[in-house]
């Protein structure tokens, strides 16, 4: 993502009109701001490429998509279409005999009023509730553990880095490789047998007691939620353990850490201002990315613990060949992802002071 | 022969650690004896400076020179407590002599006691001044956190004071506080290093190769700038460094290391004009003169030798010159001259004769 913007500053200064010369310091040196918005409309016209190929996909398939879904709908629902959900059905997969352009201007109005069609699998239920109803679940499932896995696996890291071939490198450091090379899906199937079926410690699927209201909702949405959060984190955090002892072995050897510990420091500020800060950075991006990742990234957990989130509706549309839901998600997964590079492209700028330059 | 020559050895060693310059002896800042550092591997210990000793007087700048594996980073990493493992202090002792206060032995001494005494006592200029800056730092930042370490309620403002005071000593304008390490030119940033060093008014300052990295202009302006401030400061600088023609302009005394030894250590002068272990006189045909004609330069023929398999008698005999049959057999004693001292036997044979 980094090299559309190396090219604009590769190229030299535009001369002003009139025949001068811009100087080319301005050039060299760009402010924070010129290197957000050039970031900024390199995301927006990725954005545009996600939605135009969402919109292209169904309409480059052989077959009418559009077609397929009225007859499965009817043959769902029982009953006859209204002609306003043809007229919906049809804007969003593609008439074939309606001018291509004009389908794709009325498409982005719909996305614009967050119109992504009805549901064929819970019909007539709009696919924007369908996505909605889910989104919490997953956010709070998948954004939660990953940021605990985050912490924890860096915390740990940064510790058996500091003390590399010491007792907790030791054992740390060899366990999380092993953890790291475990399937998820293993890990969660393994989770659920012994803790949900066996010992019946916690329910084996679901996300909430439907039964329970107020704080007891709550309450039980918390055990509901604890055998998957603690497979993710458990499969997780080793990863982050393993890449953070990784750098701050290296960072820790360098000469501004040893200066840091001629100083006087003290051990922890050496530690954290010094050695941690600097071996972080790579985990940054990676942290960043995998919030970008939270929606779509639960598909197995959700799956194997049937929990009511985004990867779940996913894995139920697919099955029951729900084209529009499909949709809708993979719009929202790319949308997400693409948010989420922006926001850990424009955060490294804070935490990274030499990006600056170099835009 | 060997009777003999021991008791003039252990006489001549004697009179070579009495001899030893009268300013350093008479205030010493630092005085280090026997030190001995091995590096501790899984077939045993190879030891990188063996039986190192010299006294170090009160504003000195002491000069150590020496090929690359000499052990001249060895050694300073032990002096400044900041060897990693496998580097390990097995014998001997450095003590430091604060003013008016008795002398601490740094070698035991805990991590706690270490770090009161650094930087505030001790502080280190690095080779690469790059690489020692925090590179996510602002400058002023670095400058504050170890002010606000050793001074108990200095507040922001007053660090942000005393960090314009300290950068416009080398030079540096105060503005420069806000600068990341990327934004300044590798000069200025080893500038800022050396003004780093003095934050706290150490009386000794180690200098680890500190010109290495930059053009010779700035070596020279580095340099003056760091014999002013020690003029006008009084702190001890001890600067390691292979350019011994550099020494030779800079310090007071030069220390010669070999195979982990101090071979030969003395005045510069006397170092320049009659250096008395070959090795020295080696390394000083081996620089171009900097105020005389041209001559024919003489490299050193040969390598370092290999630590673990330190040859027999003399280290430096394979490679000497001048080396006799005895040099192969017998280990040299430390012989005691005028203004200098020297590990070499050919150097007992003269006196004894």
């Amino acid at each position: 993502m980094t090299s559309a913007t190396n090219v604009e500053v590769a190229q030299p200064p535009p001369a002003a009109p009139g025949g001068t010369v811009v100087p080319t310091t301005r050039l060299r040196v760009p402010s924070r701001w010129s290197f957000m918005l050039r970031r900024l409309g390199f995301y927006l016209a990725a954005a545009w490429a996600a939605i135009t190929l969402n919109f292209l996909i169904p309409r480059m398939m052989p077959g009418d998509p559009s077609v397929a879904i009225i007859q499965q709908l009817q043959r769902v629902s029982g009953q006859q279409l209204p002609p306003e959900t043809l007229v919906s059905i049809q804007a969003l997969f593609g008439n074939p005999d309606a001018n291509l352009f004009e389908q794709y201007l009325a498409y982005l109005g719909r996305l614009a009023r967050f119109d992504l069609g009805t549901s064929i699998s819970r019909f007539p239920t709009p696919v924007a509730d369908v996505v909605s109803s889910g989104l919490p679940w997953t956010l709070m499932l998948v954004g939660s553990t990953t940021v605990v896995a985050f912490v924890l696996g860096t915390s740990l890291g940064v510790l058996t880095g500091w003390k590399a071939g010491g007792r907790l490198d030791a054992i740390l450091t060899p366990a999380s490789t092993f953890i790291s090379a475990v399937p998820y899906f293993w890990v969660a199937l393994l989770a659920l047998w012994v803790f949900g079926f066996q010992l019946d410690w916690f329910p084996s699927s679901g996300g909430y007691d439907p039964d329970a209201q107020g704080v007891a909702f709550w309450v039980s949405a918390l055990r509901y939620g604890f055998l998957p959060a603690a497979t993710i984190v458990f499969s997780a955090f080793g990863g982050w353990l393993l890449g953070m002892r990784n750098m701050t072995v290296t960072t820790v050897r360098e000469d501004y850490v040893l200066l840091a510990q001629a100083k006087g420091l003290s051990p922890s500020r050496v530690v954290l201002r010094y050695a941690a800060r600097n071996a972080m950075l790579p985990s940054f991006t990676g942290f960043a990315l995998a919030l970008g990742g939270v929606i779509g990234g639960a598909l197995l957990t959700e799956i194997v613990f049937s929990y009511p989130g985004i990867g779940y509706l996913l894995y139920d549309a697919l099955t029951k060949r729900d084209y529009p839901v499909m949709q809708g998600v993979f719009l929202l997964i790319a949308l997400t992802v693409l948010v989420a590079n922006l926001v850990a492209d424009s955060v490294y700028v804070l935490v990274d002071p030499r990006v600056r330059e170099q835009g | 022969m060997t009777a003999d020559t021991r008791a003039d050895a252990d006489r001549l060693v004697a009179a070579a650690r009495a001899g030893q310059d009268e300013q350093a002896q008479a205030d010493p800042v630092l005085d280090v004896r026997d030190l001995t550092v091995s590096y501790i591997g899984p077939d045993g210990g190879t030891v990188a400076c063996r039986d190192v000793s010299f006294q170090l007087g009160r504003g000195e700048v002491l000069g150590i020179a020496g090929e690359s594996g000499s052990g001249k980073s060895t050694l300073i990493t032990a002096l400044t407590r900041l060897q990693r493992p496998p580097a390990t202090t097995t014998a001997g002792s450095i003590v430091f002599h604060p003013a008016g206060r008795p002398g601490i032995d740094l070698v035991p001494l805990g991590a706690r006691a270490l770090r009161k005494l650094r930087w505030t006592s001790m502080s280190i200029v690095l080779q690469s001044a790059m690489d020692a800056l925090n590179p996510v730092m602002r400058l002023g930042d670095q400058f504050a956190d170890v002010l606000r370490t050793h001074n108990r309620g200095m507040d922001r403002a007053a660090a942000r004071t005393r960090t314009t005071e300290l950068l416009g000593m080398v030079g540096i304008s105060a503005d420069r506080a806000r600068s990341f390490p990327h934004e300044m030119s590798g000069g200025m940033r080893q500038r800022a290093t050396i003004a780093l060093a003095l934050a706290c008014s150490p009386q000794l300052v180690v200098m680890d190769e500190p010109t290495t990295a930059v053009d010779v202009v700035m070596q020279r302006q580095i340099l003056a700038q760091v014999l002013r401030l020690r003029r006008e400061l009084g702190f001890a600088v001890i600067i390691v460094t292979h350019d011994l023609s550099l020494l030779l302009e800079v310090a007071d005394r030069i220390a010669i290391m070999y195979a982990g030894r101090i071979v030969e250590i003395g005045s510069a002068r006397a170092l320049y004009r009659s250096p008395a272990h070959p090795y020295t006189r080696g390394l000083r045909d081996s620089f171009p003169p900097l105020h005389a004609p041209l001559t024919t330069l003489h490299g050193i023929p040969g390598t370092p030798p290999d630590l673990r398999r330190l040859p027999s008698g003399c280290p430096f005999h394979p490679r000497c010159p001048v080396a006799v049959d005895a040099c192969s057999t017998t280990p040299p004693p430390l012989v005691s001259l005028p203004e200098q001292a020297a590990e070499c036997l050919l150097l007992t044979n003269e006196e004894a004769s």
